[in-house]
Order: structure tokens, then sequence, then C-alpha cells
């Protein structure tokens, strides 16, 4: 029995989601192989290659893997299905894109969002915005699964000692084409992997506003996020968005701020270690799963807290 | 051009879903059904390039129980042309709907199909990715802006991870939309009567050739464990006590 994990990354550097696949794959059982496939990306298959528990990592570098893109990454993990039982991917934006298009040309159904491993082919996964959770059981023989990075530690980055095979690239498929990427840069931590997590919700009231959140996260060296309300809104971009149909997030402190905590934001960080909700409403849902709760204007509580931390 | 649009009839996202008291699934009986909302953003778009561009044909596709017939209808009356039903008792799952949406793609030939990015029940996010895979079609998830680019080419904006991505699809194509792609009109009442007079073709699976069986047995279905709600706290200073020396978490 052999698993494979999609590493994601940028061609530079791993991707933090991968070593939580990682771990789903280690608790699936048997040896475990990962699939670096980009431009240029050898210091990721270097990376990947210092995961504990892994026995190798494939690497195939191609201009046509440079963006991850699922047409030609999904005929390259065709083409090394072989006789891998188990093929993983993180449920980030390109696990999603890629995993379902896998499942299809292999002629199996795919698992989305697995929160757990309750055996080789029996998972739980959460449906209806994380209301309901399912106990599910693939009845193919080839299982293709995203890993729902909050339900699995990451596994260690160092101790393993996996040798690294080159491979050739699939066909290129040419169906798209990258023209660009507009990525948010920050030098706060990411939403997925930060301790600390500061988000505004439509109670912010603006964009400008948003400085005060900053100063919070800056302050605790935590992340920005915000709840969909402020991204429709306008206030912030969206991938700053936590919630069932933006990220889901599982820090130890999640601070929300102007938030009234509808289901689909709730979806999106109620696994959090501890909850704080500042908030003018006290009748407001978010109350309901705040470890602690201060009902208070956010404008005067918020750079209170910041001033108060300097103490 | 022609765009087939998929829609789902899903449980309407105002309502909390329970599960039933023996675990086997979810309780739909006497809950309100809607079309789910990621696919009303579909069909917006699809007639939006219609309204652009006159000479585009707009079809809605459901694959499911009788009732989805009011889904269409619904699409119909947002101003799509006519509807197909793949009618089924069966609880399709991603790679059926696939499957079946193929079918139809093989009879209708069209040069775009729209879906939205995940149904609301249950949260796959597969269909629109292994449609394109069976047809051997370029893909466009989680879009957030759709434009053509004359008759062989789509440009789509993804909403990605780390922010937004623009790719260059070769058409045919399969474009699966996002919350921000557009906000959806509403239905006005003579269009719901002109709806009703619009065609609706239903096939069965076997007419298709396709077989709905599935591939994932749900086991059970459970309310997940519920977070309690904790303590107020009166000021920043008793707060902030709380988690240094309550939570340690700072």
């Amino acid at each position: 029995m052999a698993v494979l994990v999609l590493a994601e990354h940028n061609n530079v550097a791993l991707g933090g989601s991968t070593l939580n696949a990682v771990s789903a794959a280690l608790e699936i059982g048997g040896d475990i192989d990962i699939l670096v496939a980009g431009l240029d990306c050898s210091e990721v298959a270097k990376s990947a290659s210092g995961i504990n528990g892994i026995r190798k990592v494939i690497c195939a570098d191609s201009s046509c893997y440079a963006h991850s893109l699922a047409e030609d990454l999904a005929s390259l993990i065709v083409k090394i299905a072989g006789d891998y039982e188990h093929f993983l991917a993180a449920a980030t934006t390109t696990g999603k894109n890629v995993m379902p298009r896998v499942a299809a040309l292999l002629d199996v159904g795919q698992i989305s969002d697995i929160i757990s491993v309750l055996s080789p082919d029996t998972f739980t996964r959460p449906i209806y915005a994380g209301n309901i959770i399912a106990t599910v059981q693939a009845t193919d023989d080839k299982k293709v699964i995203t890993v729902r990075t909050t339900g699995f530690d990451a596994a260690s980055e160092t101790g393993g000692t996996a040798v690294i095979e080159m491979i050739e690239a699939a066909a290129e498929s040419g169906l798209a084409t990258f023209i660009s990427e507009e990525l948010t840069k920050s030098d706060r931590p990411e939403l997925a992997a930060a301790n600390i997590i500061v988000s505004g919700g439509r109670g912010m009231g603006s964009g400008e506003n948003f400085s005060i959140i900053e100063a919070l996260a800056d302050k605790l060296g935590a992340a920005v996020g915000a709840s969909r309300a402020a991204v429709d809104a306008g206030y912030v971009p969206n991938d700053y968005q936590v919630g069932q149909t933006g990220k889901v997030v599982a820090p130890d402190l999640y601070i929300a701020i102007g938030i009234s905590g509808a289901i689909q934001h709730l979806a999106g960080m109620k696994d959090s270690k501890v909850i704080v909700a500042i908030n003018k409403d006290e009748e407001a849902p978010i109350f309901g799963v705040a470890d602690y709760g201060l009902v208070g204007d956010l404008f005067k509580e918020v750079p209170a807290m910041v001033e108060a931390l300097d103490d | 051009m022609k765009i087939l649009v998929a829609v789902k009839r899903a449980i309407d996202y105002n309502v909390k879903a329970r599960p039933k008291s023996d675990g086997s699934g979810v309780e739909l009986a006497n809950v309100k059904m809607s079309m789910n909302p990621f696919d009303e953003i579909a069909v917006e778009e699809a007639i939006r390039i219609q309204e652009a561009e006159a000479t585009t044909e707009t079809v809605a596709v459901s694959i499911g129980v009788k009732q989805c017939q009011e889904t269409l209808r619904t699409a119909m009356a947002m101003g799509v042309d006519r509807g197909i039903l793949v009618e089924t008792e069966e609880d399709v799952q991603p790679l059926a709907v696939a499957q079946a949406l193929k079918a139809i793609v093989d009879k209708e030939q069209p040069d775009l199909v729209l879906l939205g990015k995940q149904a609301i029940d249950d949260d796959s996010n597969q269909v629109g990715q292994m449609l394109s895979a069976l047809l051997g079609w370029s893909q466009g998830t989680f879009a957030c802006g759709v434009e053509l680019k004359g008759n062989s080419l789509v440009s789509v904006r993804r909403e990605v991870d780390g922010g937004i991505q623009t790719l260059d699809l070769k058409m045919p194509a399969v474009i699966t939309s996002d919350l921000r792609l557009n906000e959806p009109r509403y239905v006005k009442l003579p269009n719901i009567m002109k709806a009703k007079k619009k065609q609706l073709d239903t096939f069965t699976p076997d007419e298709l050739g396709v077989d709905l069986a599935s591939r994932i047995k749900v086991l059970t279905v459970s309310e997940p464990p519920v977070r309690e709600g904790g303590v107020k706290v009166e000021d920043v200073n008793q707060l902030i006590d709380k988690l240094r020396n309550q939570a340690k978490v700072i």
C-alpha cells in the first residue's frame, strides 16, 4: 500500500499545508511519497525530502507546472498513479482545483476536506458548513482525498532522508495559459499558519479603520483576517476571508472584532483553541462561541487593548 | 455561442441542517429547498453574457428528483432560455453528476459550462473539475471575473489562497463561480409566469446511458461537538489578564 501526497509550493518554498496532508497520510499508513511538480523547484524537493516519515520525493521540473495548473498536474498524477492506493492533497485552492480532476480521470469518487482518518478507507468530513459531520467510506480501489489542514497537526519537517527521484513531465495540455497573479503582500504571518489571528467584520465600517486591527495584530505578532461581510463591503481583499467559503483556520487565539458571528464565519474559525469577541451588540451570536467576550465599542476597546499590551 | 449552466436543488441557505434521529442522513422532510447560491451566481453570469451577446443561447440543467423542475423554472425566470432535467430518485454524488452532465454536453455541444464552485449541502467542490476532466476541457474554478476574448478564448480571474490569479482558457471550457463573481438578480413576477411556458425536457439516466451508482458510502451523520460560550469580561485589562494568565495564549 502506498500514498502519494501532492506538495503545495510556489517553486521556492514548500507550503506548510503539505505537512498537514502528510500527517493524514501517516495516519492512513503505508509508504508515503511526495510529488513536487514545478519549475526550478529543487529547493522545494529538498525540503520535502527532509519531512519525517517519507519514502521518496518524486520531482517533475517543467515550465508547464510553474503555476500548478490543474489540467497539467492532474495528467501527471494520473501518469504515475500506478500502484498508489491513496492520493492526498491539502484542501487549499490548489488541492481543490486538482484532485477532483485526478479522481474523474481515474474513474473514482473523491472525498473532500477530511478532518480525521478512522481507517484507510473511512474518514470524517464536515458538510453543511460544518453543521454536520459525515462519516464516509470510499468503495473505489483508489482513494482521492483532500485534507482540511486544521484537522491534522503538521508533520515534522526534519528527520527525513528521502531520496529525490526526477521524472519526466507528462505531455503538456495547452488548455490553459497563466496570465498573471496579484498576490497580497504582507509582513504578517499567513492566515493558515498563524498562532494568533485578529479578524475584523462589518463593524469596522471602512477599509481605513482596519488599521486598528492591524495595530493589534502587529502588537501580538498575529495575522489579519476578516468576515465575508467585510470582504463583500470592499474593506479588505478576498484572501483575508475566514469562513466556510474562505479559509478555515484553527489558531491558538482568534480575536473577532466587530464580527456578529454568522454561521458561515463560525464554520471557518470555531475550532480555534481560544476565541475572543469584541462587539457592541451583546446579543451577537459570536458571544455564543467566545471564551472571552467584551461588550463595547471596538473603536475605543481595541486601541485601549493595544495600549494596555504595552504595559 | 451556447452556454450550459448546471443548477442544484439544495437545502435553503437560511435553514440549519440537522441529522435524522437515526443518524442515517440529513433531515430533508418539510425543509425549505432552493437553488444552491453558487449556482445562482453561475446562472446570473450566463444571462449577463447572453445580454452582452444577443446570439447566445442559455440552457439550465439539473440532476435529481422531480422537484428539481422548480429549480430549473427559477433559472428560466432569471432569464435562461430552456431547461433539462435528468430525473432520478437516487442520491447522486459528484462523479455521477459530472457523468450525467457530460452526457448532456455531448448532446448540446455548448461553448461554455458554468456551475457553482460547490453546493452548500455536501460542500464537495468537485463537479466542475470532474466534468472538465471527463470532457478533456480547460477549467477555471473559483471565478470572480469572466471575460470572453473572441470565440475561442475566455479570461478567468480566480480567487486563490494568496490573492487573485488570471488564466486564459481555450474554449470550450468549464467555469465555476465564486461568491464575488456577481450579484444575482431578483426574479420578477411576470418572468415567473413567462418561465412556465419555456421548454423543459426530461431524461432518465438510462436514456443518457449513465450509471449514477454511489462511490462513497455515507455511514453516519452527526452534529459536531457544541462549543460552549465562555465568560464576559469587564474591560480590556481583565481580558489581557485572562489571556495571559488563564488561557496562556499571549
